[in-house]
């Protein structure tokens, strides 16, 4: 009997195996194992840890990541080329579903984008509830962030009760729409429907739940050594770095900059809310911890100044060349046209009839010229480039995305560190996928 | 275009560059005819009238001076910090609040330099490169680049324009490091070639894929479906108000 492995040999007590498991010694004899061996490892695109579909190709020399490449387009859905053939108004319906966790963002860009383009103004009473569901969304986005990165970095505890408060969110989101998620909420010219009295107070009592909540995550987090040290000083990107590489929002803020777009260049009323902007010094994932945590409590401050203003009024403008002809109401089965409206367009008024018709299907024409529409979203810019041709559809709808703009700093906080610390840096840029490839 | 408004002729003509350029701008037609009818249809005894309507382009029309707001400033600042401005600039459009500054391609790269380090524009942060296709302009593919001054809080929009035989514009990586990827995501979809770029490949479609997909002429896609017995045609297919 021979192996391959094992050489045999007869001696007195028998036949002895001497195992030598191959070419051991010419692998030791060969030089510095750690230096001469460059790995590359795979990351994804179907990783827990990446965040979605992203894919990373990561040279290795032992732990330490001498390269990253990040691979994107897995989630390409050709969300802007769809827009192209569908009304100014079907358009909200793409976009929101790009950036799936702050889709009342990509929406709003996306009205204010097409209102410069018609030269309207929507109504007071929109633009609040406006703020009041960004302000939401933007919390209910950071939870997610912070349940997500918690997961991956261990805090387990974290991640359930992220996405319990959360779930609070998207449940006045569905009071309100009608929808959980990618609501198509608000529309060119106002919002789909005026927020009921139980959105209201739904969002009165998370107002007193959340500030405690925010507490427990910082009581629960910060104090923890492993949290402590999987963070601080990881995934260092300071102000130059994210300015050449175009990163904006908390990672940009954590760096040290002050700079967010609802204080420097302010829209749908911000300027006249109180409200701070976070920033922190030390440029690393502690930091855009920080500010996210900080973010958080700033978004509750103006969700209640928000909700104090709140008064009577339209919901969309005057004007029924634009404005939905049927009020929107809920039904059993989600959102639709109100029953009252249904009875009057068949049984009394050809004419309503004629509008709506006229309105669903071929839409409202949009005077030609471009507009680049940049708001604060929960990753930093996010820029709604819409150009109109003059016709009853977008000629071409760009979304500068914060996730695939920052993405392109992951080698930067990477590169020279550990491999588990690709993960921390990574998280740490908040990329949705979804927003990163249309 | 250039020479149907208001502004003083004496003004740039004194540079053999701006003529030029008001020579090209006027080459591309203001208004051009791109089709009939309404609704994407012929042939179907259509009794509206609607059949006979001529659809046009809209035209790009230069404005004049002042620009208003901080539009004078900027443009001012890079006259006199760029010297080629005469030659670079092939017009200057103020819209819905927004300046647009259409460059030839082959200056792009100086220019966003010296908006990016020049002490009195500090434009250090560009937000966004895309494409447009517009498909009636003889120089059809579109680039446009949105800056950000964080030093003053402006903002501007830059815009190049060349044609799908010769679709190259220089690289702007080298001054801003962010556009490679958004140089990447150009060329994907609309086959803008950036030279200097250093890794310029496909980035959200496969990289095997065939054609530009942001293209006006590539198609949307899409399989017929049966509803209740009907076929609905693909989105790109069915009839549309045009």
């Amino acid at each position: 009997m021979t192996d391959a492995y094992a050489e045999a040999r007869q001696t007195t007590e028998g036949r002895v195996y001497t195992v030598t498991g191959g070419d051991w010694d010419s692998t030791f004899g060969g030089g510095d194992p750690i230096a001469e061996e460059r790995i590359i490892v795979n990351m994804g695109p179907q990783h827990p840890s990446t965040h979605g579909v992203l894919r990373l190709i990561l040279e290795l020399e032992g732990e330490t990541v001498t390269q990253t490449r990040a691979v994107v387009g897995y989630l390409h859905t050709g969300i802007e080329k769809n827009t192209e053939y569908r009304t100014w108004t079907q358009g909200v319906t793409y976009v929101t579903r790009a950036d799936y966790l702050s889709p009342i963002f990509n929406e709003t860009a996306y009205c204010l984008a097409v209102e410069k383009l018609l030269g309207i103004e929507v109504p007071e009473r929109a633009t609040t509830i406006r703020v009041l569901m960004m302000e939401l969304n933007r919390i209910a986005s950071h939870l997610v962030w912070l349940a997500t990165t918690g997961m991956e970095l261990g805090a387990l505890s974290m991640m359930i009760y992220g996405f319990r408060e959360r779930e609070y969110i998207l449940d006045i989101f569905e009071l309100a729409s009608g929808l959980r998620m990618n609501m198509a909420y608000i529309r060119p010219g106002g919002v789909a429907q005026d927020l009921p009295d139980a959105a209201v107070e739904k969002i009165r009592e998370f107002l007193k739940i959340m500030p405690k909540r925010v507490d427990q995550y910082e009581a629960l987090l910060s104090g923890n050594a492993i949290w402590r040290k999987r963070t601080q000083g990881v995934g260092y990107l300071d102000i130059t770095g994210c300015v050449a590489l175009g990163v904006t929002g908390p990672v940009l803020r954590s760096a040290g900059l002050p700079w967010d777009l609802r204080k420097t260049m302010p829209y749908c009323g911000y300027e006249t809310y109180d409200f701070e902007v976070c920033t922190h010094t030390s440029a690393d994932v502690w930091g855009r911890y920080m500010v996210r945590l900080n973010e958080i409590r700033e978004s509750l401050k103006i969700v209640e100044q928000a909700v104090d203003r709140l008064r009577p009024g339209p919901v969309m403008v005057e004007d029924r060349k634009i404005a939905w002809p049927a009020q929107l109401a809920i039904g059993n089965d989600g959102m639709g046209n109100s029953l009252e409206h249904v009875r009057r367009i068949m049984g009394q008024s050809m004419e309503a009839l004629i509008h709506h018709f006229k309105l669903v299907t071929e839409g409202f024409r949009v005077p030609p010229g471009q507009v680049y529409v940049p708001i604060e979203s929960p990753r930093g810019e996010l820029g709604l480039h819409v150009v109109s041709d003059g016709g009853t559809r977008p000629y071409r709808v760009h979304m500068r995305e914060p996730s695939f703009v920052n993405l392109q700093a992951l080698p930067a906080v990477s590169e020279g560190g550990l491999l588990a610390d690709v993960i921390a840096g990574g998280a740490s840029l908040d990329p949705v996928m979804g927003g990163c490839d249309r | 275009m250039a020479d149907n408004n208001s502004r003083p002729a004496d003004e740039v003509q004194g540079q053999a560059g701006a003529i030029e350029n008001r020579e090209r701008a006027a080459n591309s037609p203001a208004s051009q005819p791109i089709g009939k009818g309404m609704f994407g249809v012929t042939g179907s005894g259509d009794t509206s009238g609607f059949s006979g309507l001529v659809r046009r382009a809209p035209a790009i029309v230069e404005t004049p001076r002042p620009y208003g707001g901080y539009f004078d400033e900027v443009v001012d600042a890079l006259q006199e910090a760029y010297p080629a401005f005469h030659d670079a600039v092939e017009k200057i459009v103020v819209d819905r609040g927004e300046l647009t500054i259409y460059i030839r391609a082959e200056r792009i790269a100086e220019v966003c330099a010296v908006l990016r380090d020049d002490p009195s524009l500090r434009f250090e942060l560009c937000n966004s490169v895309s494409g447009v296709d517009y498909i009636h302009d003889p120089r059809r593919l579109h680039v446009v680049y949105h800056l950000t001054s964080m030093t003053y809080r402006r903002r501007i929009r830059l815009e190049v324009a060349v044609s799908v035989d010769n679709p190259h514009v220089p690289s702007v990586t080298s001054v801003y490091p962010t556009a490679d990827w958004q140089e990447r995501e150009t060329y994907d979809m609309f086959g803008v070639i950036f030279d200097g770029h250093p890794n310029l490949t496909r980035i959200l479609m496969p990289d095997d894929w065939e054609g530009f997909p942001q293209r006006k002429d590539y198609p949307l896609g899409g399989v017929p479906v049966e509803y209740k017995g009907a076929e609905i045609p693909p989105p790109d297919e069915r009839r549309a108000y045009k």
